[in-house]
Parts: C-alpha cells; structure tokens; sequence
C-alpha cells in the first residue's frame, strides 16, 4: 500500500500553463499519475494534452472530482494558490514553490487548521507512491514499489537514498518531501503516524537536517507511538551556526538546531542514527531481515 | 538579510518605538555634526557592523563632549572589530552610530520571532535585558515571558498587558510598555521579519522606555515587496564569494577547509560536507547549484569555489535527475576548461544519462578522478590530499 497518494488519485496542477506547471505535468502523466485537471485564471476552456484548463480549483474539482493538487506557482502567489485548493475542498496539496515569504505561510497554516486539508511543502520535491502515482518534481525512474516509506526535508538528497535502496533492490511505499522551509505542512510526526498505520509500510527512513525541533518532536513521538523500525540520517553536522545553508529553513539558530541534538534526542527514541549518507541503504538491510 | 542597528533603529522609530536621539556617521566631520546636535552631554559612539559583541571588541565609546564624539570616531571608523561573531579576522567598520547617552534605570529583553513549531509569531520579554536571550533562555527559562500572535485576530492589548504585568511592571510603565511591544510587533509584521529584537529595552531615570540596541533579520523570501528594506543590504558585510555567487542564485558559504565541494541540491550539499568530514578531510565550503542546475549554474559555481585560494581538491558531487548527467559534464568540462585547473578534481555523477555523461568526463582529456558513489568519491578526495 502507500499514504497519502494511489491510483486513485485524481490530480489539478494550479499553474499548468507556466512553464515549469506544463514540463512536470507531462513527467507525472508518464509516470502513470492520472492529471486530471489543470488551473490558470484566464485560461479556462484551455487544453494541455488533452487536460482540460480551469479558471478556478473549485471549478475543477466540480467537473473532474479531483482529490488532490500540485501547486507550481510564483512565491507570491502560491500561499493564495493554497488557500484556495483548500477552500476547493482539495484532501492533499502538494505545493513545490521555493520562496514563499514566510508570514504567508503563518495565515495558511492557520487557515488550514480549520480545514480537513494536508499540505505537502512548500518547497517540496513533492510525494510520490512509487508504481501508483507521482506529484512532484523527482525523477520517477529511479523509485521501485516496496516496503520502505520516506520522509525528507531535502530533494536530491532524497534522490540519493532511494537510489541506494533502488540499487539493493528495496522499494518504496511512499516518499515524501516534507519542504526545506521554516513554515511546512505536514511534518515528520504526522508522516510517521501514517506510515505506522500503513500495513504495507515496514520501516521508515527519516532524513532531516539542521534547523528548527521538527527532528526532536518526532524523537518523542517515535517513543511513544512508533513501533516500526525507524533510521534517521541528519544532515549538517558540519554546517556553522548562524548561516542559512540553502534551504530557508535550514538554520543553527541561537545555538538551536544543530544536527547533534538532533542525532542524540533520535538515538535516545530508539532510531538507528546514520552518520555517513552513503551507508543509509546498507544499514537498512539488517534492520529489514531482523523482522 | 542582516540589517544595521542604525537602520533597524530608523524602522522602530517610524513605528512609534522611542529610540535615543542621535544618527548615523561615515567621517568624524558628520559625528561632530551631530553630536553638537546632541549638546554637550554623554555621547555614546557605536560602530555599526553585522555582529554582536561590539562593547567588548572595543568598537562602543563613552564621551562627554562633541569634540570627544569626533576624537574616537577618528578611532573607529576604519579599525578592525573583533568581536565573538564575527570570526578571528573580524569586520572593517565603515560607519558610527551618535547617541544621546541615557540615564538608565533597568534593562529589559523583547523581541519577536517565528514560532516554527506552532506556525506563528512569538512575542518574548524579561527582565533579564542586555544579555543574550539565549543565554537567559537555557540557565533560566522562568524569566522568559511568551506570548503566541494568532494570525488572524493579530496582536491584542491582553497580550501586551499579560506581558507588561507578567514582568511586574507598575501600571502607568505597563501602558508604555504596550505601545513598544504594538510598534515592534507591527514592524516585524509589515515588513516581513524572521527576527526584530530590542535588547537591551532600557527604562531610563525619567522613567520612560527606550529601544537602545535594536536588531532585525529580513525573510529573504518577502524581500521582493520590500524595495526600500532589499535597498538597506550592506554587501560590505559580506563575504566577497558570497556576494559574487548570490548574482548568480547561487547558494555559496565559505568554511576553513581544504575541499571544495560543489553540489546540486542544499540537503545532498550539506550530506556532502558531512561525509568529506568522516572521511577524514575538511570541506571548504557549502555551494548549491540548485536541484535543478544548469550549465550556466555549473561553470559559475565553479569558477567561485576556484577563487578560494584554500581549496586544494575539489570535489563535485551531483544527482542528476530531471536535469541530465550528460548536461551536467559538459557544464563541468567547460568549467574546468575555462578556469586553469591544477589540483585535483573528484566528481561523482548519478542518475539520468550516468553512462554518457561519465564518458564525457573520461574523453574529455582532462585530469578528473571519476567516482561511484558518494562514498567512494570522498574517499579520492583524501586520497587525493595525501598524495599533496
């Protein structure tokens, strides 16, 4: 099985007529996920490909029952661009913008709250269910359908552990790239109790870095609430404090966040912490087999 | 984006936040100007770089006359401040804050930041003013009052009066208090703030508040409807390579190290500097060619990692998905083609077209050391460096 996004997925891409919206709606549709749907005001009655283009989500979702929403719109207009697949009644949005000031983002979180709406991101690679469905900027190739579910807070990174488990031949449930921001939706403790409640997901690969306690939060929520095995590689461990390290959300602040605490409140929860990023397939396999 | 005390003072004042009287001076002709502005009482003379610790380096002078402002301004303006942030090279100062010297009765902490967990801002104060709120934070938490801002209903007098009398204050300082923490929370709102910071707030003698130190980091990200907040950047403030990188958008920090790495992606670049360290060497600096580099991207990143004259093997390190690792080798070749080479380059490539572009980098007829896999490639690199 996977969390979040399947075959049934039925997919509207605000701002499909852009050109990063057309190029990556195309990727998905070759990957097998159903795009169903497209958004761009002033364009409705449009086509791309064949996808029908709206000039509202809510106008989309009433004409094709789309579920879900990958958002590839400027940084300016891409909080109003998630306020309003959640107003549309959208269940996942998947927002891939890098450059979202990060007041907006206070609003839409607390918009959200009101709402049964899960945000992915923003700037995510996205999520993708390897076989199944695809909403996002990673290339799809290098997924294979398994048991392993991931949660990020990086993309190429993400890329370089899939392929290491791709290569052993260990697939994926699902993997999820929560966002590089300070301000993100869905965050690793509300990832880690999906995949817990996955049947088909067996264990989970957490891969964080420094900045902000989302690492430390999801240290005690491993503790009491995971059972799956869980491995963790952080990264940062020599980044200085103080400097924002390309990622907005990537930040020792206040001596706060560093990858040290990180790593240490993870190992006390029970996680098998990785301190070399090219070892996280290998060290999975004993972890695997011991079940 | 760090700003000055000066400019952050200048924001705080537009919005009703009371800061001492005084101004800012690049030559001691302008300190002596206005300091006489000030009169002949206590001056104090602040050299205005992007660190803390000022006091201490010596870049903070008393006096009691304008003529005095002048005299030690001659001193500042050009010394080299070494202070706890700024590193052991520390910073040239170019410009002086001039002061009206308060009467100060007790220092006060408050500040505003992002809340990351709770998705909203936090408003903070203590009486523990004029040290690092940090510092008040880790050995006495108690003495840290936090109020949280929901969004939509914004910031409320209850808030403010929670505070106010949360620290003790008597009645008549609470409402004077009120109006600093409204001025602050509105400037950290309206112009997109990831920080703004008085500390220390002093209560003067006369019994009034006074913003004394003031400090404020810009959201990059909401610099874009800020034109007159993006014009205060001081690139004097910054590393020359930094600068240079950020015309290109590229994400370059410079570290002590001897390997230079260059990495699509800031996760896989900062996992990068991670495995040279366990490797056994010392990376030189932290650059990102973003997820989805192109070749443009590639040769300047390069071209910027070249200019540290420390970087004694170079290291690229890229996953190729979406954009093409046959792409990506071209980008390098030209690079390195362009720029004279003569140390040591490892490159790992993966992902899209990895046969074709590794066959690339192998007939290019230049000198790279072509590895497979992170691992592998960090060890070349300190093979590499032995072999030196």
């Amino acid at each position: 099985m996977s969390i979040l996004v399947d075959e049934n997925t039925r997919v509207v891409v605000q701002g499909i007529t852009g050109n990063e919206g057309m190029f990556h709606t195309r990727q998905m549709v070759e990957y097998g996920t159903k795009v169903v749907a497209g958004v761009t005001p002033g364009k409705g009655g449009q086509s791309i490909d064949g996808i029908p283009v709206f000039n509202s989500v809510s106008e989309a979702v009433k004409n094709t029952k789309a579920n879900a929403s990958a958002i590839f719109v400027p940084p300016a207009f891409a909080g109003d661009a998630i306020l309003e697949a959640a107003e549309a009644g959208i269940s996942t949005i998947v927002c891939l913008t890098e450059g979202i000031p990060t007041l907006d983002m206070v609003v839409v979180r607390q918009y959200l709250k009101g709402t049964d709406a899960k945000l992915i991101g923003p700037n995510t690679p996205g999520i993708i269910s390897p076989g199944k469905c695809k909403i996002g900027v990673m290339a799809g190739y290098i997924h294979k359908p398994g048991t392993i579910g991931i949660i990020s807070r990086s993309g190429t990174l993400t890329y370089e552990v899939v392929d290491q488990l791709t290569k052993k031949g260990i697939g994926q449930s699902t993997c999820v790239g929560i966002g590089g921001d300070q301000i993100i939706g869905l965050n690793f403790v509300d990832l880690l109790a999906y995949f817990e409640k996955d049947p088909r997901t067996d264990a989970v690969i957490m891969i964080g870095e420094i900045g902000g306690t989302a690492e430390e939060e999801a240290a005690q929520f491993i503790e009491r609430y995971v059972h799956k095995p869980v491995l963790a590689f952080i990264a940062g461990l020599t980044a200085p404090p103080g400097r924002r390290m390309g990622h907005a959300g990537a930040i020792i602040a206040g001596g706060k966040g560093t990858a040290k605490e990180k790593m240490e409140a993870l190992s006390q929860a029970g996680v098998r912490v990785v301190r070399n990023p090219a070892l996280v397939g290998e060290e999975i396999v004993p972890i695997l087999t011991k079940r | 984006m760090k700003i000055h005390e000066y400019q952050a003072k200048e924001i705080l004042k537009s919005y009703g936040v009371p800061v001492p009287k005084g101004g800012v001076a690049e030559t001691p002709e302008e300190a002596l100007k206005i300091a006489e502005g000030i009169g002949e009482k206590r001056i104090v003379v602040k050299a205005q770089i992007h660190a803390g610790g000022r006091g201490k380096g010596g870049g903070v002078k008393i006096v009691n006359h304008p003529k005095d402002a002048e005299k030690v301004t001659k001193e500042i303006i050009g010394m080299t401040l070494v202070t706890h942030q700024t590193g052991p090279s520390g910073r040239l100062v170019r410009k002086v804050l001039i002061e009206e010297g308060m009467e100060i009765q007790e220092e006060l902490y408050l500040g505003v930041v992002i809340d990351r967990s709770k998705a909203c801002p936090v408003i903070m104060a203590s009486r523990e003013g004029g040290v690092e709120i940090e510092k008040v934070a880790a050995e006495s938490p108690e003495k840290i009052i936090k109020e949280w801002v929901e969004p939509s209903a914004g910031l409320r007098a209850f808030h403010a009066n929670k505070i106010g009398y949360g620290l003790g204050l008597e009645p008549a300082q609470v409402g004077k208090m009120r109006n600093v923490i409204f001025g602050l929370y509105k400037a950290f709102c309206e112009k997109d703030c990831l920080l703004a910071e008085i500390n220390p707030l002093v209560l003067t003698q006369g019994g009034e508040f006074m913003a004394l130190d003031a400090k404020m980091n810009l959201d990059d990200n909401g610099l874009f409807r800020h034109k007159e907040i993006a014009a205060l950047r001081d690139l004097n403030e910054e590393a020359p390579l930094e600068v240079e990188a950020s015309k290109y958008n590229l994400n370059y920090i410079k570290l002590d190290g001897n390997v230079g790495c260059m990495v699509n992606g800031a996760g896989l670049a900062m996992a990068t500097m991670d495995i040279i360290k366990v490797a056994g060497a010392e990376p030189a600096n932290f650059l990102d060619v973003g997820g989805g580099a192109t070749v443009e991207m590639v040769k300047n990143g390069f071209k910027i990692l070249m200019s540290d004259p420390g970087v004694k093997v170079v290291f690229i390190n890229i996953f190729g998905g979406i954009l093409r690792c046959d792409t990506l080798a071209k980008g390098v070749t030209e690079a390195v083609r362009e720029v004279k080479v003569n140390i040591p380059i490892v490159v790992r490539l993966e992902g899209t077209n990895v046969e074709e572009g590794r066959r690339i980098l192998n007939e290019s007829g230049l000198n790279f050391t072509v590895a497979i896999g992170m691992k592998d490639g960090a060890e070349k690199v300190v093979e590499a460096l032995r072999r030196q």
